[in-house]
This record gives structure tokens, C-alpha cells and sequence, in this order.
């Protein structure tokens, strides 16, 4: 088996507001193997964002890690000083974001902002070699180097997803982590983004954790796929077992609401039933207000982690 | 760059119509203010036949739309007419004391964007800490100080107790402004005859009137720069630049607060007319002689031809300041320049 590039263990994040605290990552444990593309989905709300935004401690207040570890390489980032994790940001781990249109700074430069990434992690680069490099990997990303000095405004959203994915990769991080990158591109686009994506993991060795609630991109995108619910791991598997043979009740929902998965995937709304409530979850199963299986023991304790067919599932059926 | 070029010239355009209805606004402001210009000069017992002729030779007695006309071909000529009280030309009165405005407005908004905008930036980044209400509350009691007050304190406080600044006027009494006069603002006068003792006096003389004025109008910019900056901050290329690793001061300052400043410098453009008032009551607390002291004392006199010529330049200024505010957005923000 290959090494793990990350551990998540037991982690929990909260966000402490007026009315409660919002219980958004609760007791995840995951890891990333060397190379591998981890699809994270789930509907909208169940706390992928959240987990992303914790692997890099880039939570806004109120939000916090609570409990739990992450571990890059042996190296612990939830009790790792600032300055070590400034290193780490961009340099080791990059993430890219949801909103491409949004993403780059709308007063600089591509060239600016390539720039000041790479001086930021390798003091005292030459700007010309900067640019060069900055213009190199346009040319992986299949985009004129010519655009180095133009703004954010004058390109296309699918061109400023890619710029995002080289101004993340121009420092050689092994793991990125994707919130959404393609959620606010047209059909085309994310498939040639997807695509593009599949070239840099070969090229880079990326890691990828690549979080979306389209069951389509994920499908198509990922080796392995853990699937959330209300905060917490349902499934998880390699994506043959969990879209051949899901387990879990709520993976089974999302799947028999779509018949054929395709890239043109709406949101998740599978099942009759609102997500939980993250203030005041329900006891047991956070699922099973929703679940059609729904036991005793469902509504007292939370379901433990259990081997079904070759993957994970947290219900108590597979006791 | 060629696009710059072309946002300049349209703008510029644009003050086009933006005068002529400040213009319009001034012309029929000054005919709408109480009291009767003949009167107020002959005093209220003159003879009808008297009154006749003096409107005449004002040219008040012809319809308002031909005064109109001919106040709007005056102005075009850079001609504001002759006072009615001194027999002196308008633009003679106020290019004597345009320039103290200028270098008091100046400074002011100096002090203001000085104190306002780091103030208001370091709030945001410190948001809900001991700080951040610090700086909030000095905002508000600050805005809500009359000029008048602040400068009052400022002058007993600084001037009388403390002894370390001059409380009214340009120059103190050894320095003899004939000797430099040319351009009227006396920093750069000073500076082109080389007389430092000079400058430094006229530099202390404008410490405590532009820090009044600037500081009254601080408040504004602490609550502005503060509120886009929470704006800006909470964006998405602003946790794209820490997930990149950059330092925090950068990610607020580099790419926070210059995000942060498009919206403050339209801001800006807008509060000029604000400076202006705020440098009428400056002026009157420090004997400071500018347009707005001059304002003042016609405005007693009933001088109206002066009173309009003040009030047009004031136009004239806030429509420029404004064309400049919008040419420094141009060349920050990429997205305007096309
Ligand atoms: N700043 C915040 N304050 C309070 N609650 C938050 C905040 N950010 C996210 N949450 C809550 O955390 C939960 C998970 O959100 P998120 O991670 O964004 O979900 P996802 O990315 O899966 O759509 C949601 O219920 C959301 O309301
Ligand atoms: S634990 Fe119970 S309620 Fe939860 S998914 Fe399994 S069967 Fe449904
Ligand atoms: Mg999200």
C-alpha cells in the first residue's frame, strides 16, 4: 500500500455562534494515499468546505478545529506554529476554490500574482526567472504566456480556474485540495478543467482531495470517494465499490435518485426530508430522521464504522 | 494605456454637463436666499427712483433668464463680476485667498486619510477586539465634535497651555509674507526663496487648522475604510492568498486595503464638499485668511456678487477634485479603464 501524504484523525470542527455551536465536522477520520484523487461529496451544508478549510487551518473565526489531528506526512498541522504553516501553505498543500471569478485579486496582474507566490515561499527569486516559470506553466495549463500581464477581468472563468490550479502548482505541492473547482463552470468547460486535472496529477504526482456534491464530476474524477453526511463519514470506499455496491442508506438514496450519472448533474436532493440541523443534530444517527431503514438503536447511538463489501460504512445495519 | 488615455478624456467630458448644473444650482441658490441685494446696499429708506437705477446697473431689473445668460457667459470668461460693497473685482478677492484654502483643504484631507484609513484598516483586521471598539468610538465622538469645539480645545490645549503651536493665522509676526509672496501658497513660496525659517513658521501655523479639520472628518473614513475593509476581507481571493502562504500583513494591507480603497476614494470624490464646509469653520476658528472666511464676512455684508463668486469656485473645485478621484480609480482598479 502506498504511504499516506494525509492522515485525518477523529476531527472535529465547530463554529461557536449566538444561537449554538454548529457542529460541522464531526469525528471525520480519513486519509489520502500517495497519488490518489479522494472524492469528498455530499449535499450542500454537510461540512466538505469546512473540512477542506481545516486541513490548511484556514477557517474564519468563529470556526475552529475542536479536536482531532491532521497529519501531512508524520507532521501534525493542527499544533504546527504559524510560520511553519505559512511554509506550507502553497509550497506543500494548495488549495483552489469554488468561485474562479472571484478567486484572483481583481487589481493585480496574472504575472503579479504568480509572482508574489513565489516570492513569498523562495526569498530572493530573480523576477525574471519567476516569470518564466509562471510562464512555463501556462503552457502545461494550455494558456498563452502573453496573459501574464493581464487582469483577472479580462479572462473567462474556465481560464481563471486554470490560472488558480498553476499559481497553486507553481511551487510543486503533492497535495491539492479542490473545493468545488468546477461547480461554477458550464458542461464544456468542466469537462476540459476535469481533463486538465487528470494531465497535472500525472505530471505534478498529485494528491487531490477534490470535493463536489455532483455524483457525475466524482465519478468521474476520483479513485476513491468518501461520502458526508450532516458532518459526518457515511461511506467511503474506492469508487467502484461505493457506485456498483453502495451501503450506506444515504449513498444508496443519492444513487437510485439518478438513474444514469452524467456531468450535467444538479445539485444532490435526493431524499424526501430536510439535511439536519447542525446546532442541534438529531442523537443516534444524525441520518436517521431520513432513513428508510431506521432501527431502535439508530436514534440512540451514533453508528460505529463498519466493513460492508470492502468498504467503510457508519450504519448500524452492517453490525 | 491607450484605454487610460480614453477614460481620461471622457471623463473629463463628463464635467462638462456637471458644471453647468452646478452652475445652475449656484445661480438659483443665490436668488432664492433671503433679503434683497439692492436694499441691503442702499439700506431700506432709499428713493424708488434710486433703487431703479442701481438694479439697473446690476443688471437686475432684465429677466432672469438673460442674468442667467450672462452670469453663465461671465463665468466662461473666468469673470465673477465686481463686488458690490469694495469696488474690487470678484476673482481679485478670491485669488487672494484661494490659495490659504487650498493649502489648509490640502493638509486637512491629509491628516484625514492619514489618521481615518490605517485606523479604520487595523479596526477591521482586529475586528471585535478591545482595539477595534477603541478605534470605533474614537470615530464617533470624533464625527460628532463641532469644528468649532475641536478647534477651541485644540487652540487652549496646544496653543495657549502647551505653547507649541500658533493659534491663528498663516504666519507668525517676524515673517514677512511680501518678501516671498507668488503663487499664495506659502509652502512652496518659502520653498522657492529658500527660507526655511519661513516654511518651518508657516508649517507650524498650519498645524492645529488642518488637524482639526482633518481629524473632525477622520470619523467618516474610520467607519468607511472599516466596513469595505470587513467587506473585502471576508473575499475569496483574500483566503486564496493565504492558502497560498502569503503573510498576513500583505493579505490585508497589499491586497485588503487596496481592494478596500476603490469604494473610500469615491467616497472621497463626495466628501469635498464636506472638506469645504468643514474648512469655512476651520478658517473663522483660526483666523485663517481663505474663501471660507471670505464667505463669511460677505455673507454679513450682503455681498452677493462675492458671495456667488466664492460659492462658484467651491463648485469649480468639488467638480475637479472630483475628476481627479475618478482618474487615481482608473489607474488602480484595471476593471474601469475600459
Ligand atoms: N462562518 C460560519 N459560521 C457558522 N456556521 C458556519 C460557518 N461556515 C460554515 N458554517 C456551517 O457549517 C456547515 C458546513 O458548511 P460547509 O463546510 O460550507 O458545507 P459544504 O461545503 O458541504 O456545503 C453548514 O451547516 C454551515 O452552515
Ligand atoms: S444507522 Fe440506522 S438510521 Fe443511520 S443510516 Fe444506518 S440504518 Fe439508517
Ligand atoms: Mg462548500
Amino acid at each position: 500500500m502506498k504511504e499516506n501524504v494525509l492522515e485525518i484523525k477523529n476531527l472535529h470542527v465547530q463554529f461557536p455562534i449566538h444561537i449554538g455551536t454548529v457542529r460541522a465536522v464531526e469525528d471525520v477520520s480519513l486519509n489520502l494515499r500517495k497519488g490518489e484523487v479522494m472524492g469528498l461529496v455530499g449535499e450542500s451544508g454537510c461540512g466538505k468546505s469546512t473540512l477542506g478549510f481545516s486541513i490548511l487551518r484556514l477557517l474564519r473565526p468563529p470556526g475552529h478545529i475542536a479536536s482531532g489531528e491532521i497529519n501531512y506526512h508524520g507532521r501534525d498541522i493542527c499544533s504546527m506554529p504559524q510560520k511553519e504553516l505559512l511554509e506550507l501553505r502553497g509550497r506543500n498543500i494548495s488549495m483552489i476554490f469554488q468561485d474562479p471569478l472571484t478567486s484572483l485579486d481583481p487589481l493585480y496582474t496574472i504575472g503579479d500574482q504568480f509572482l508574489e507566490t513565489l516570492r513569498t515561499h523562495e526569498k530572493g527569486i530573480k523576477k525574471k526567472i519567476a516569470l518564466e516559470r509562471a510562464a512555463d506553466m501556462l503552457k502545461n495549463l494550455g494558456i498563452s504566456p502573453n496573459r501574464l500581464h493581464e487582469y483577472p477581468h479580462q479572462m473567462s472563468g474556465g481560464m481563471r480556474q486554470r490560472i488558480m490550479i498553476g499559481i497553486g502548482l507553481i511551487l510543486n505541492p503533492d497535495l491539492l485540495i479542490a473545493d468545488e473547482p468546477t461547480t461554477a463552470l458550464d458542461v464544456i468547460v468542466e469537462a476540459q478543467f476535469l481533463d486538465l486535472l487528470n494531465e497535472l496529477r500525472e505530471k505534478f504526482e498529485l494528491t487531490i482531495m477534490f470535493i463536489t456534491h455532483n455524483l457525475g464530476v466524482v465519478a468521474q474524477a476520483s479513485d476513491r470517494i468518501t461520502v458526508m453526511y450532516g458532518g459526518r463519514m457515511a461511506e467511503t470506499g474506492t469508487a467502484e465499490d461505493v457506485f456498483a455496491d453502495p451501503k450506506h442508506p444515504y449513498t444508496q438514496g443519492l444513487l437510485a435518485s439518478v438513474p444514469n450519472i452524467k456531468l450535467e448533474q444538479p445539485e444532490l436532493q435526493a431524499m424526501p426530508g430536510a439535511p439536519p440541523d447542525l446546532v442541534n443534530p438529531p442523537p443516534g444517527c444524525v441520518f436517521h430522521p431520513r432513513c428508510p431503514h431506521v432501527m431502535d438503536v439508530c436514534k440512540q447511538e451514533v453508528p460505529k464504522s463498519f466493513q460492508a463489501n470492502g468498504h467503510m460504512t457508519a450504519c448500524w445495519l452492517y453490525k | 494605456m491607450k484605454n487610460l488615455l480614453r477614460y481620461i478624456i471622457a471623463r473629463t467630458l463628463l464635467t462638462i454637463p456637471m458644471l453647468f448644473i452646478l452652475l445652475t444650482i449656484v445661480f438659483a441658490v443665490i436668488r432664492i436666499m433671503p433679503g434683497d441685494p439692492v436694499s441691503a446696499m442702499l439700506g431700506g429708506h432709499a428713493p424708488e427712483k434710486v433703487i431703479e437705477q442701481k438694479k439697473e446697473e446690476l443688471g437686475l431689473n432684465k429677466p432672469l433668464i438673460v442674468q442667467y445668460g450672462n452670469y453663465l457667459w461671465q463665468v466662461a470668461h473666468l469673470d465673477l463680476g465686481t463686488s458690490m460693497i469694495f469696488k474690487q473685482k470678484v476673482t481679485s478677492a478670491i485669488t487672494d485667498k484661494l490659495p490659504a484654502t487650498i493649502e489648509l483643504t490640502i493638509f486637512g484631507m491629509l491628516v484625514t486619510l492619514l489618521v481615518g484609513v490605517p485606523l479604520g484598516a487595523y479596526a477591521a483586521d482586529n475586528r471585535r477586539s478591545g482595539k477595534d471598539y477603541l478605534i470605533r468610538l474614537f470615530g464617533i465622538v470624533i464625527y460628532c465634535i463641532p469644528v468649532y469645539w475641536l478647534g477651541l480645545m485644540f487652540q487652549m490645549i496646544f496653543g495657549v497651555w502647551l505653547d507649541w503651536f500658533p493659534v491663528a493665522g498663516r504666519t507668525g509676526a517676524r515673517v514677512f509674507v511680501s518678501t516671498f509672496e507668488q503663487t499664495g501658497l506659502y509652502i512652496i513660496d518659502t520653498l522657492l526663496i529658500n527660507d526655511w525659517a519661513a516654511l518651518w513658521d508657516v508649517l507650524m501655523h498650519l498645524v492645529l487648522p488642518s488637524l482639526t479639520l482633518g481629524l473632525v472628518l477622520s470619523g467618516i473614513f474610520i467607519r468607511l475604510t472599516r466596513a469595505n475593509m470587513l467587506d473585502v476581507l471576508k473575499s475569496d481571493y483574500i483566503l486564496a492568498a493565504e492558502a497560498r502562504g502569503i503573510r498576513h500583513f500583505p493579505v490585508v494591507y497589499k491586497h485588503g486595503l487596496l481592494n478596500a480603497f476603490v469604494p473610500i476614494l469615491t467616497m472621497m470624490g463626495l466628501q469635498v464638499s464636506l472638506l469645504m464646509a468643514g474648512a469655512v469653520l476651520t478658517e473663522s476658528t483660526f483666523s485663517w485668511p481663505g474663501m471660507g472666511r471670505l464667505l463669511l464676512e460677505r455673507i454679513y455684508l450682503r455681498d452677493y456678487p462675492t458671495i456667488q463668486g466664492v460659492i462658484v469656485i467651491f463648485a469649480l473645485i468639488v467638480a475637479f477634485m472630483s475628476l481627479i478621484v475618478d482618474i487615481i480609480y482608473a489607474l488602480i482598479d484595471p476593471r474601469v479603464r475600459y
